[in-house]
């Protein structure tokens, strides 16, 4: 029997405001344990909470990035257990009214495009950790994490594969970056995937029983997790026993997922309206403001650097990966003409790429600035250096030691593009290359070749490859 | 001394007749010589109280003084109030130092008032009788067999004693208005939102509001001076122009139209409150004022409604008390679980868990719908018969409560019969209108009769008029129980 895999994910985003949603307390991360608990965060009696309204616009920001429904009504509802990170005994969360509905995103796979339908964006504070290592037979509570704003996005179960989850967590993680409303940062908790996994034979129209894997902070362990739990649940049902609806947890170590709870154990929340919160309402005028002051989104731009800039999709899609990069791309690229904004998209997504891949940073790490990359550009298209050369040129740039002018005049890497000094060369060449000569003359074409090659280690590479071929081609016959 | 008005006090201290020391030292006396008896106040602090009272002085001194200050406030314990024990009557908070002040606390504190005591409560607001209490009940001033009302049932008996001239209290179903009935003395719940919440423990957050308790209208209405006004940090305070409350103090009630509800003089009223009652309507009807019939159809609902949502809010504020971060934790445990239940078990009394079962049964999954989503549209209902009734009248007026003051411990088997103390006030919280209880007389027994004044949304200063005008008229509120008189 062939399995269709259903996935479904709900992330948690934490919001990069600088105060908590509910609090003034500050939302940094890193700090001592319980300094950034204020009275409302640590639920001392009579303390109430204040929507911090920065959190609102983030969110809103993102409904109008997916095209979805802003609700202009939204409610706080409580959600209601106990555990001891959770200090007012009720996590604030917006249950049967969201303040962001619908809506899609669409993820690159290859050559094929696919729209992932959200279902609902809303807002909620964040419970403290745990910490259950530090202290002997007894568990420690910070409260630091406590009362900080999430936007949990939820989406529809239209993932088939792990692949195309990782694709849709991945284009998400990109654009909550780009929106600026969260810092993206993994492995501080800013970005928290759960995964909902089913299976069903290929071909069925009604969905399998459902696991929730919860808590995965790595598109890694995404995808390695929805793979080992597809499996369980396809072995399972083979041999005949069918899925159970559970939560459950992946543990990188053993590269398994484990039940943590099952559906009956599962708590009775006694969702009800927080009675300390009014409605939220947004405004028309909030709305239009808002809308007027979105960014271009990363389709709009991968769209434009295709007919701007006559980019492949694939550069433009590489290009726009984060709103740092496109604009480290049309900052290099101004005022480039012709084939210039596609050589500075080969050089960022190339050598720019390699160099930041190996240091481990990203666009904004780079040492080197748009308008020394264009500089280095120029010189390329206007002759002065080769491509060759220029890989090398960029290497020293990157090594900090100066703008590509200055070290192609300290090194004397100016291509040699004077036809008298390459005439020289070229006889030269030839007077000591007899038998490759003699080679060439009898058919040879393979000698052409290995005569352009020490025409160029005798030029140091400097001479213009273009006009070496050109006056050996002419000399030899 | 204890027998002046708090404006005849800010008089004798503005002329130096006293001084805010000798005043706060005369009602520290007054506590130490009676509360024993009483049990009204839990928590003193002789040294704050002075020194607050000493800051007062220099502050009238520097001719920087306002109406309130170096007047002797008396704080219900659900108040938190920096450096100060904050129980909230329960033994759960036995020895919770609050580190911050209630906006009402703070403003009061702004205004220069002198925190004169915590007084003792029914536990987390949850009573009417002042039973409820970790600290024991508090006796009722005028015959100290009976109960002072509750759940401001401290603060009301502080007053009708005159333990201090003024007092906070907290009003959730008629926490101020009925222990102000059974004590003879003044309480005022304003319109929901007037009065931050921020510092107030909370009960049932949409119910809860804080007002002031004193001797007479004019007295409230300096005290409502100083405790509403806009607080960010509650988002259910109203942004509003400040308001004086007592600038409509003295206007002719010719021509009032005094709404009489026929459902607040059905049977079930103590016949002797009855006749009390109808000789306050008669003494209006003297000072000019006609009266209406009107009808509040939903009424008979309230006390149900109430008691699906009060306890659904209360069971989810009062989880944050689990032992892990503050207030108390039981000595022995097993496991989490364990600890929690036996934190709980231990830290509550009876009605406070009865009502937090309650409360949680009627979120339950499967119940919700039927208990909380209609008692919130019944809700609606009870505040849409206020709206039609004050289209044809100006004031609701009818007793405070069903009865004078109980025997202590004749209802506290009996939790439904101590629910229908508070039939006539519960409507009020439930719609948010302000209402106002006065001393209205005497029954056969003695004991005083209070009589309710219920006024549009934002009409304390009307209210507050039409309390004063019979007070004018009328000396009701001048009564104290002999016993207190020195």
């Amino acid at each position: 029997m062939t399995w269709e895999t259903v996935i479904g994910l709900e992330v948690h985003v934490q919001l990069s405001t600088r105060s908590k949603i509910f609090s003034g307390a500050a939302t940094a991360f890193g700090a001592e344990p319980n300094t950034q608990a204020c009275e409302v965060d640590v639920a001392l009696p009579g303390v109430l909470p204040v929507l911090n309204a920065a959190v609102v616009e983030k969110a809103v920001r993102f409904g109008l990035a997916v095209g979805s429904t802003i609700n202009r009504r939204s409610i706080f509802a409580r959600k209601n257990y106990f555990y001891p990170d959770l200090p007012k005994g009720y996590q604030i969360s917006q249950y049967e009214i969201p303040v962001v509905q619908h809506g899609s995103i669409d993820i690159v796979l290859g050559d094929v495009t696919k729209t992932v339908r959200l279902t609902r964006a809303h807002l909620e504070e964040d419970a403290g950790k745990s910490l259950h290592e530090d202290f002997h037979g007894m568990s420690g509570i910070d409260l630091n994490r406590a009362g900080t704003p999430l936007l949990e996005i939820v989406s529809e179960p239209d993932m088939r594969s792990a692949a195309e989850a990782v694709a849709y967590a991945k284009a998400l993680h990109a654009l909550v970056r780009w929106l600026d409303i969260c810092d993206g940062n993994m492995q501080e908790g800013s970005f928290r995937m759960d995964a909902n996994v089913s299976v069903r034979p290929a071909g069925a129209s009604a969905l399998g029983t459902r696991c929730e894997i919860k808590n995965l902070n790595s598109f890694r362990f995404l995808e390695r997790a929805i793979d080992y739990e597809v499996k369980r649940q396809i072995d399972l049902i083979a041999a005949g026993g069918s899925v159970r609806q559970e939560t459950r947890l992946y543990d990188p170590e053993r590269d398994e997922t484990r039940a943590m709870r099952s559906k009956e154990d599962a708590h009775d929340y006694r969702y009800f309206p927080d009675p300390d919160l009014l409605p939220l309402e947004i405004s028309e005028a909030f709305l239009a403001e808002l809308g007027a002051s979105m960014p271009e989104l990363p389709a709009q731009k991968r769209e434009r650097f295709t007919t701007e800039y006559a980019l492949s999709a694939y550069d433009a899609n590489l290009l726009t990966a984060s709103r740092e990069l496109a604009d480290y791309f049309e900052r290099a690229a101004a005022g480039l003409t012709g084939q210039g904004p596609k050589l500075a998209a080969n050089w960022i997504n190339g050598a720019l790429a390699a160099k930041l891949n190996e240091a481990a940073a990203d666009i904004g790490a780079s040492t080197i600035t748009p308008r020394a990359l264009r500089a280095l550009i120029e010189r390329i298209a206007d002759g002065t250096v080769s491509s060759k050369i220029a890989r090398d040129v960029f290497d020293a740039m990157w090594a900090g030691e100066g703008d590509a002018d200055s070290i192609i005049e300290r090194r004397g890497l100016r291509q040699i593009s004077d036809g008298g000094a390459l005439e020289r060369l070229v006889e030269e060449v030839i007077a000591a290359n007899g038998a490759q000569v003699a080679d060439y003359r009898a058919g040879k074409a393979k000698a052409f070749n290995a005569l352009v090659g020490q025409v160029m280690k005798a030029s140091k590479g400097k001479a213009n490859p273009q006009q070496v071929n050109d006056i050996l081609r002419r000399k030899l016959t | 001394m204890f027998q002046l008005t708090i404006a005849e006090l800010s008089q004798r201290l503005a002329s130096r007749q006293c001084s805010s020391v000798e005043l706060a030292r005369h009602f520290l006396e007054r506590i130490a010589r009676f509360n024993a008896g009483l049990n009204a106040v839990i928590t003193l602090d002789a040294q704050r109280t002075l020194a607050a009272a000493a800051a007062a002085d220099a502050r009238i001194a520097a001719g920087k003084a306002v109406t309130l200050t170096g007047i002797p406030v008396l704080h219900k314990d659900i108040f938190c109030a920096r450096g100060w024990r904050t129980t909230c009557g329960s033994r759960m908070l036995e020895n919770f130092v609050a580190p911050y002040d209630a906006h009402v606390v703070a403003r009061l504190d702004a205004a220069g008032a002198v925190n004169l005591g915590k007084t003792n409560m029914d536990e987390f607001a949850m009573g009417s009788s002042n039973e409820s209490s970790y600290f024991g009940p508090v006796r009722n001033p005028w015959r100290a067999s009976l109960v002072p009302g509750g759940s401001s049932g401290g603060s009301a008996a502080s007053i009708a004693a005159r333990l201090a001239p003024a007092a906070t209290g907290t009003d959730t179903g008629g926490s101020i208005r009925q222990p102000a009935a059974l004590c003879g003395v003044c309480g005022l719940k304003p319109t929901y939102g007037i009065a931050s919440r921020y510092g107030m423990i909370a009960f049932a957050s949409s119910l809860d509001q804080a007002g002031p308790i004193a001797k007479s209208a004019h007295d409230l209405a300096l005290l409502l001076n100083a405790m509403v006004g806009f607080d960010a940090r509650d988002s259910t305070s109203l942004e509003r122009e400040p308001e004086d409350y007592t600038r409509a103090l003295g206007q002719p009630l010719q021509g009032l139209r005094i709404g009489l509800p026929k459902e607040f003089f059905s049977a079930g009223v103590q016949p002797d409150v009855a006749r009390a009652i109808e000789a306050a309507i008669a003494e209006y009807r003297r000072l000019g004022a006609n009266t209406v019939e009107v009808s509040l159809p939903n009424m008979g609902l309230s006390i149900p409604v109430y008691y699906v949502l009060a306890p659904a809010e209360a069971s989810s504020n009062l989880a944050r008390y689990d032992g892990v971060r503050y207030g108390h934790r039981a000595a022995e445990f097993g496991d989490l679980t364990d600890m929690y239940e036996r934190t709980r078990a231990e830290g509550f009394g009876a009605e406070v868990r009865r009502r937090i079962m309650i409360g949680t049964y009627v979120l339950s999954h499967g119940y919700y719908d039927a208990y909380y989503i209609k008692a919130q549209k019944i809700r609606r209902l009870i505040a849409a018969d206020f709206a039609a009734a004050f289209r044809r009248c100006d004031v609701i007026m009818g007793p405070t409560s069903p009865t004078t003051a109980f025997e202590l411990g004749s209802r506290t088997s009996d939790p439904v019969q101590m629910y229908l103390s508070d039939i006539y006030t519960i409507a009020v919280n439930l719609a948010g209108l302000p209402g106002l209880s006065i001393p209205a007389g005497f029954d056969a027994a003695g004991l005083p009769v209070g009589l309710q004044l219920i006024g549009d949304y934002f009409s304390e200063a009307r209210l507050l008029n039409y309390a004063h005008r019979f007070q004018g008229a009328t000396d009701w509120h001048g009564r104290m129980p002999q016993a207190f008189v020195e």
